[in-house]
């Protein structure tokens, strides 16, 4: 009987476990969990500071999920060594597993620079975990002020959460726009009207540079007085274990399109692992949840046994703040065309023939059909352009594909 | 299993399929009350121009990609019909993001929603099958 770990306990964890069950229900799987809770929804920490979440209807899974599955769930345990060799796992409690096969889902910790005075802030959070949102929650009052270091998907969706709780929120960023990673200057300039619209101030071009208890020194001069601090600067991946024992890592560990990382018998997923992106045609770090999904299931299904490839990854993304939404997907270097109207802006990247990326603010209405195109790299000389540009809908598909999507089981 | 099927030839466009899937879905005793004059929100709907048109539902897809997305684990798989647990979802809209068929849309509270073949309803058998004049959508067995 086939053993199995898994280190670390979010979705690409989740995603394995269904992986291995689906070839392999006898092995034993054993979950190594740093977190005390079972597994949950992270994305949804802002929902649950928002109110519209609970910690109960925040589990990913069910009650039984791991009963049903026949998992030996350890909480509250960090693994701390891996020994390729004798195969076994050193855990923070001084007890060692052995292994067959791991999958190692380890996932991000927060970066945060070295900056002076740091130590004198008393309330400051990262917003990553269950634990950081319910730590943050017991911090804030309707009278406080706060600052939040870091204009990405973390910090923006952590100001949404918190809005009606505080008094009056800051953010600032480096970078000259907000959601610098996923959206162009256009983009990021509508969304920031809209959030200033809803009460957030922002600091663009500007960061921390010191801080003393109470206040913020920015690079501009500006000084900034907040009583919470939220440092949402950017993650890292955790990749030490497989870097200590000298497997290939880069930003993340790097695994092929199997999972499997230069080390035998050892495999990664999720936001600690750095594999093939289809839409650049390359590995890296695609640190989102659907992928964290699709590679621990593909993870689990070779570490069973069975044969699979995750071959079609590409970065996307659905995000909304006080009801606007952002959707984006693929890379944008290629044509672009536009489609703007009265509170829409649709930008559709195209390149040999191909929608290679897009991304679409205030109409995201069936986005996955343009998502599907990019991955299925659907030739466009095949469907109407002109018309999905306009509106997503596979009515622009020739009469053959129409066929094979709507006629039979897909 | 069985799933619903529609043949572009025969849909006349006539969108009544979507009326019946809003009404089935509401769970009142009267068409009219329930709908006469208010937004409608049908788990079906119509595409196509003047010449052909048909009419989009989940495709209970064999590997969906819905699921494996959804960033609340709210939607499952019971017996072969993707469901969707709304109390769970949040409205981040990342299923609409990766449906190829455009098959999921958002209720009237904001939560997602999308055809689970009347399942959850009393209709027994899809709304949308029954009600349509020309016979144009199916509830059938398909390879």
């Amino acid at each position: 009987m086939s053993e199995y770990v898994i280190i670390g306990n979010g979705t690409a964890a989740a995603g394995c476990i269904e992986g291995i069950r689906s070839i392999d229900s006898e092995g034993k799987i054993t979950l190594i969990s740093k977190e005390k809770y079972k597994v949950y929804s992270r994305p949804l920490i802002s929902y649950l500071l928002e109110g519209k979440t609970d910690v109960e209807r925040m589990k990913y899974r069910g009650e039984d999920f791991y009963e049903k599955n026949n998992v030996s769930f350890f909480p509250g345990i960090s693994a701390t060594k891996i020994d390729a060799d004798k195969k076994e796992i050193s855990l923070d409690n001084e007890e060692k597993i052995s292994y067959d096969k791991i999958c190692v889902s380890t996932g991000s910790s927060p970066f945060v620079p070295p900056f002076e005075g740091l130590d004198s802030v008393q309330k400051k959070f990262s917003f990553m975990t269950l634990d950081d949102a319910l730590s943050l929650k017991e911090a804030i009052n309707p009278e406080s002020r706060v600052l939040i270091v870091g204009a990405g998907l973390i910090g923006l969706k952590c100001a949404e959460g918190i809005k009606d709780l505080v008094k009056e929120i800051t953010v600032c960023d480096l970078a000259d726009r907000i959601l610098s990673s996923i959206l162009d200057a256009e983009c990021a300039g509508i969304m920031q009207k809209h959030l200033e619209e809803n009460g957030i101030k922002f600091l663009l071009s500007d960061s921390a540079t010191k801080f003393e208890s109470n206040k913020a020194y920015m690079k501009s001069g500006k000084e900034v007085e907040f009583d919470v601090l939220v440092l949402a600067i950017g993650v890292r991946a955790n990749i030490s274990l497989v870097k200590n024992i000298e497997g290939e890592v880069n930003r993340g560990i790097v695994v092929n399109t199997k999972m499997e990382t230069s080390v035998k018998d050892i495999y990664a997923a999720g936001d600690c692992s750095e594999g093939y992106d289809a839409s650049i045609g390359g590995n890296r770090v695609l640190a989102i949840l659907p992928n964290a999904y699709m590679q621990g299931f593909c993870a689990g299904v070779n570490m069973a046994g069975g044969e699979k490839e995750f071959s079609n990854a590409i970065p996307m993304n659905s995000i909304g703040f006080f009801g606007l939404h952002v959707m984006t997907a693929g890379c944008y270097d290629g044509e672009c065309f536009e489609e703007k109207r009265e509170g829409v802006l649709k930008r559709f990247f195209v390149k040999d023939n191909k929608l290679i990326g897009y991304m679409l603010i205030g109409e995201t209405d069936r986005a996955g059909i343009y998502t599907s195109m990019i991955r299925e790299k659907v030739p466009l000389d095949t469907v109407d352009f002109e018309l999905l540009r306009k509106v997503a809908t596979t009515f622009a598909f020739s009469n053959e594909n129409r066929r094979k999507k709507f006629g039979g089981v897909v | 299993m069985k799933r619903v099927y529609v043949n572009e030839e025969w849909c006349l466009g006539c969108h009544l399929c979507e009326y019946n899937c809003a009404f089935a879905n509401l769970g009142l005793k009267d068409m009219a009350d329930a709908l006469k004059g208010k937004k409608i929100f049908p788990r079906i709907h119509v595409e196509g121009d003047e010449k052909i048109s048909y009419g989009v539902s989940c495709r209970h897809c064999e590997d969906p990609m819905c699921i494996k997305s959804c960033i609340a684990g709210a939607i499952s798989k019971e017996n072969g019909v993707v469901t969707i647990d709304r109390s769970k979802c949040v409205g981040c809209l990342t299923c609409v993001l990766v449906c190829p068929y455009g098959a999921l849309a958002p209720s009237e509270e904001g939560t997602m929603q999308k055809c689970e073949l009347c399942v959850k309803n009393s209709c027994g058998e899809p709304a949308c099958v029954t009600g349509c004049p020309n016979k144009a959508i199916v509830y059938e067995e398909r390879g």
